[in-house]
C-alpha cells in the first residue's frame, strides 16, 4: 500500500488548483468543503500508509523511496524528485494532516463571510502542500522546495487582510526573517553537495565519513540558522508574535502543524550529520533553552490572546530545539506532535473567544468568559492544563520527556527547562483566568457597533457554529490522551519502537533509575501546580499588576527596536542616500550631462553647415587632393 | 598605330580637373551640373582604360553601372534644375543663392 504515498501530497496540490482556477464559482462554503476534503484525503493516504509500514518489520524495510521523476540532471548533479517515506517522515505526515485538516474545517466557519473566502482555502491548501512536500522530500533540494513553499503562504495569510497596514506588514516580516534565514539552507546544500556530490538524505548519510569535521559542523550550523528563522528561535523569533496579524486560523495552521515544527523536522532529519558534531549539539541545545525561557518571560507580560500563545509556541519549539541538541529526537517529535495538538486547540478557541467577542483581542477586556462560552471553556482548560504540563495530560509527559533527557546530559540546560515550566503554567493560567474568570470587562466591546445587525449594546458573547465546535472537541480529546498514549503499553505501540530506528544509535538513552525518573517527574508535576498556584488567585482577582508587566517584557525586550536600530534605521538612510544623491546626482546627472554634451556639440557644429553648395564641393577637392597626395607620398616612397 | 594608355588617363585626367574647376567656380546651377557630368565621364574613361591595360573586364563592367547612376542623377537633377529656374525666376538662381539649408 506504500504506492499511494504520493497522494499524501498531491491531494492538497490538487485541492490548490481546483480552488485557485474555479475557487469564486465554488463560493462560500463549498470552497471550503473542497480544501477540508483534500486535506483530509491526505491525511487517509497518510493511515493508510502508517498501517502498511506496521505491517513491515521494524528497521531499513519500513524505510521507502519513492521516485517520481528525474528532476535535474547536470553532469554529476542528479536530482530525483521522490519522497522517503520513513517512520519519521509519516509521524510528521499524519499529526500536519490530521491537524490541518481540523483547522481546515473550523475555517469553514471562522472565515465565513469573507469577501476572498475561496482564496482562503487555495492558500491554505498550498500551504499544507508545501509542508508535506518540505516532510516527504527525499533530498536536501525538495525539501528547500517545500521550505520556501512554507514561507511564501506564510506571507500570503499572514497578510491576508492586507487592506490593514499591520497585516501587510507583518506579512512582509515574516518573509523578511524567513528569506535570511534561508541563505544558510542554500549554503548548506552548496556545501554538502561541494563534500558528498550528492543531496539525498541517504546518499549523504552514507558519505558522512568524507566531510571534515569542520565542515559537519558548519553544515548543521547553517542547517541550524534556516532552523532559527523557520522555527522562530533566539534571534529571529519576533516575526511570529507579528504574524498574529493573520486570520486566526492560520496561526494555528502555521503554530500548530505546519511551517514552526519544520526547523525542528530538519534538525531531526540531518540527526546523523548532527549527532558527529558536539559543538553544533551544544549550540542548538542552549539557544533553544535560552528561547524557550526568554519566550516564556516575554509570554507573561503580554495582553493579546494570540501573542500569549505565539510567545509560548516560540518557548515550546526551544524545548523540542533543546531535546534536538540533547540528542532526544524522540522526545523533541513527541513534543512537536503533542504541541500540534493543545496548541492547535488553544489557537482555535482564541478563536472562538475572538469571534465570540466580535474582533475583541485585548485579553485586559475580556473575563467570567467562563459562564456564556462553556464548550470553548472547557476545551480551552484542557489545552492550558496540557501546556503546563498538569499530569496526565500530553504536555506533561512530552515535556518530562525532553527534561529528563537534558537532565541527564546537560543539568544546566535541564534547570533553564524547569525554569520555564514554571513561567509557562504561570502565563498560561493568567492567559485562563483573564480570558475566562474575574470581572466581565468586555461590556462596552459588545455595546459598541459592531457592524452587525445585533449590534445594539446588552448582548452577550455567543458560541461558535457546529463547524467550529467539532474541532475544538476532537483536539481536546487528543491532547488530553496524547501523551498517555504514547506510554508504552504494547510492544507493537511502543514509541521507541516505532521511530527509534531512524535515529539508531544516535539517539541518546541516558541510564537512570527508575527513581530518578519518578523524582524528575514529580519534580516537573510540582513546578506547574506552583506556576498555576501562583497565576490563578493573582490574576482572577485583578487585572491589573504593572509590577508584573514590565514593560521591558511588554515590548518582547525591545528586539524589534534595536533591530529597527541597527538593520532598519542604516538601510532606509542608505536608501534615502541612494534616492537623493545616487539617484538625483549620479544617475540623472549622467543622463542629463549626454544630453547636454550632445546639445554643445551640435551647437558649435551648426556652423559649419553654411548651405553653399560650392564650399561643401571645396572640402570634397580638398579632401581627395589630400588623400591623393597621401597616397602618392606612400607610393613613392 | 595604338596610342598608349597612358595619353588616355592623362586626357581623362584634364578633363577630370576642367569638371571639378567648373564646380567651383561657375555659380550657374545648370553648368555646375554639366562639370558633375564632366567628371563622371572622366573616371568612366579612367576605367575603360584600365580595363584595357590590365586586361581585366571589371573596368568596362563597372563603366556601366556608372552609366546608369549618371542617367538616373540627370533626370532627378535635371528635374531639380528645371524647378528651381521656374520657381524661384525672380530671386536669383545661382549656387550661392540657394541656402536656406543653412545650420
Amino acid at each position: 500500500m506504500l504506492h499511494f504515498a504520493y497522494l499524501m501530497p498531491l491531494l492538497p496540490l490538487a485541492g490548490f488548483v481546483v480552488l485557485a482556477t474555479r475557487g469564486r464559482r465554488l463560493g462560500d462554503p463549498l470552497a471550503g468543503w473542497i480544501g477540508t476534503l483534500s486535506v483530509t484525503g491526505s491525511f487517509v493516504a497518510a493511515s493508510v500508509t502508517y498501517a502498511a509500514m506496521l505491517q513491515r518489520p521494524a528497521g531499513a524495510r519500513r524505510e521507502v523511496v519513492q521516485g517520481w521523476f528525474n528532476w535535474i540532471g547536470v553532469g554529476g548533479f542528479q536530482v530525483k524528485a521522490a519522497l522517503l517515506v520513513d517512520p519519521l517522515s509519516v509521524t510528521m505526515v499524519l499529526f500536519v494532516t490530521s491537524v490541518s485538516a481540523l483547522i481546515h474545517l473550523y475555517s469553514i466557519g471562522y472565515m465565513r463571510g469573507d469577501a476572498d473566502y475561496p482564496k482562503f482555502f487555495a492558500y491554505m491548501n498550498l500551504f499544507v502542500t508545501s509542508m508535506l512536500l518540505l516532510v516527504l522530500g527525499d533530498n536536501l533540494l525538495l525539501t528547500f522546495v517545500g521550505w520556501e513553499g512554507v514561507g511564501v503562504c506564510s506571507y500570503w495569510l499572514v497578510s491576508f487582510w492586507f487592506e490593514r497596514d499591520t497585516a501587510a506588514s507583518a506579512g512582509q516580516k515574516a518573509f523578511l526573517y524567513n528569506r535570511l534565514a534561508d541563505v544558510g539552507f542554500l549554503v548548506a546544500i552548496f556545501l554538502v553537495f561541494s563534500k558528498t556530490g550528492t543531496l539525498d538524505y541517504l546518499g549523504v548519510f552514507s558519505h558522512l565519513h568524507a566531510i571534515t569535521p569542520g565542515t559537519r559542523t558548519a553544515i548543521v550550523l547553517l542547517l541550524f540558522a534556516a532552523a532559527c528563522g523557520k522555527s522562530a528561535q533566539i534571534p529571529l523569533f519576533p516575526w511570529l508574535a507579528d504574524a498574529m496579524e493573520g486570520p486566526t486560523p492560520v496561526s494555528a495552521l502555521i503554530h500548530a502543524a505546519t511551517m514552526v515544527t519544520a526547523g525542528v523536522y530538519l534538525m531531526c532529519r540531518i540527526s546523523p550529520l548532527l549527532a558527529l558534531s558536539h559543538p553544533a549539539q551544544i549550540v542548538v541545545g542552549s539557544v533553544g533553552a535560552v528561547t524557550a525561557f526568554v519566550a516564556a518571560l516575554i509570554g507573561c507580560a503580554q495582553q493579546d490572546i494570540k501573542k500569549v500563545l505565539a510567545y509560548s509556541t516560540v518557548s515550546q519549539l526551544g524545548y523540542m530545539f533543546l531535546a534536538v541538541g540533547t540528542g532526544a529526537y524522540e522526545a523533541a517529535i513527541f513534543l512537536m506532535v503533542a504541541h500540534a495538538f493543545f496548541k492547535g486547540l488553544l489557537f482555535l478557541g482564541a478563536g472562538s473567544v475572538i469571534h465570540g467577542l466580535h474582533d475583541e483581542q485585548d485579553l485586559k477586556r475580556m473575563g467570567n468568559l467562563r459562564r456564556y462560552m462553556k464548550l470553548s471553556f472547557f476545551t480551552f482548560a484542557i489545552g492550558w492544563l496540557a501546556i503546563a504540563g498538569i499530569p496526565p495530560l500530553s504536555g506533561f509527559w512530552a515535556k518530562g520527556d525532553i527534561l529528563t533527557n537534558a537532565f541527564a546530559r546537560y543539568p544546566v540546560l535541564w534547570a533553564i527547562g524547569l525554569l520555564t515550566a514554571a513561567l509557562t503554567a504561570y502565563y498560561m493560567s493568567r492567559l485562563m483566568a483573564l480570558a475566562f474568570f474575574g470581572d466581565e470587562r468586555w461590556r462596552e466591546v459588545l455595546a459598541r457597533p459592531a457592524g452587525g445587525a445585533e449590534g445594539a449594546g446588552g448582548m452577550v458573547p455567543h458560541e461558535a457554529p457546529w463547524v467550529m465546535a467539532i474541532p475544538l472537541v476532537v483536539l481536546s480529546v487528543l491532547a488530553f490522551f496524547g501523551g498517555v498514549l504514547s506510554l508504552p503499553w504494547h510492544p507493537a505501540w511502543d514509541p521507541l519502537q516505532w521511530l527509534g530506528p531512524v535515529f539508531g544509535s544516535n539517539l541518546y538513552s541516558p541510564v537512570q533509575s527508575v527513581g530518578t525518573k519518578w523524582a524528575l517527574a514529580i519534580v516537573d508535576a510540582v513546578v506547574a501546580l506552583a506556576g498555576l498556584g501562583v497565576a490563578l488567585p493573582l490574576w482572577v482577582r485583578r487585572s491589573e499588576w504593572p509590577a508584573l508587566e514590565p514593560p521591558a517584557l511588554r515590548r518582547a525586550l525591545y528586539l524589534d527596536d534595536v533591530y529597527d536600530a541597527v538593520l532598519g534605521r542604516p538601510a532606509e538612510a542608505f536608501a534615502r542616500f541612494t534616492a537623493v544623491v545616487v539617484d538625483n546626482k549620479v544617475i540623472d546627472g549622467a543622463v542629463n550631462g549626454a544630453g547636454r554634451v550632445v546639445r554643445v556639440a551640435g551647437g558649435a557644429l551648426r556652423r559649419i553647415q553654411t548651405g553653399f553648395v560650392r564650399q561643401y564641393a571645396l572640402g570634397i577637392v580638398l579632401g581627395a587632393v589630400v588623400l591623393l597626395a597621401w597616397m602618392a607620398s606612400r607610393a613613392l616612397s | 598605330m595604338s596610342l598608349s594608355g597612358n595619353w588616355y588617363l592623362a586626357l581623362s585626367a584634364v578633363l577630370f580637373a576642367i569638371g571639378a574647376f567648373g564646380l567651383l567656380v561657375r555659380r550657374n546651377v545648370l553648368v555646375m551640373f554639366m562639370c558633375v557630368e564632366l567628371m563622371l565621364n572622366a573616371v568612366n574613361l579612367t576605367f575603360v582604360t584600365f580595363a584595357r591595360m590590365l586586361n581585366d573586364i571589371g573596368g568596362q563592367a563597372l563603366v556601366f553601372f556608372i552609366l546608369v547612376v549618371a542617367a538616373a542623377e540627370v533626370v532627378v537633377g535635371l528635374g531639380i534644375v528645371v524647378a528651381i529656374f521656374r520657381r524661384r525666376a525672380g530671386e536669383g538662381t545661382t549656387a550661392d543663392d540657394l541656402h536656406i539649408m543653412r545650420g
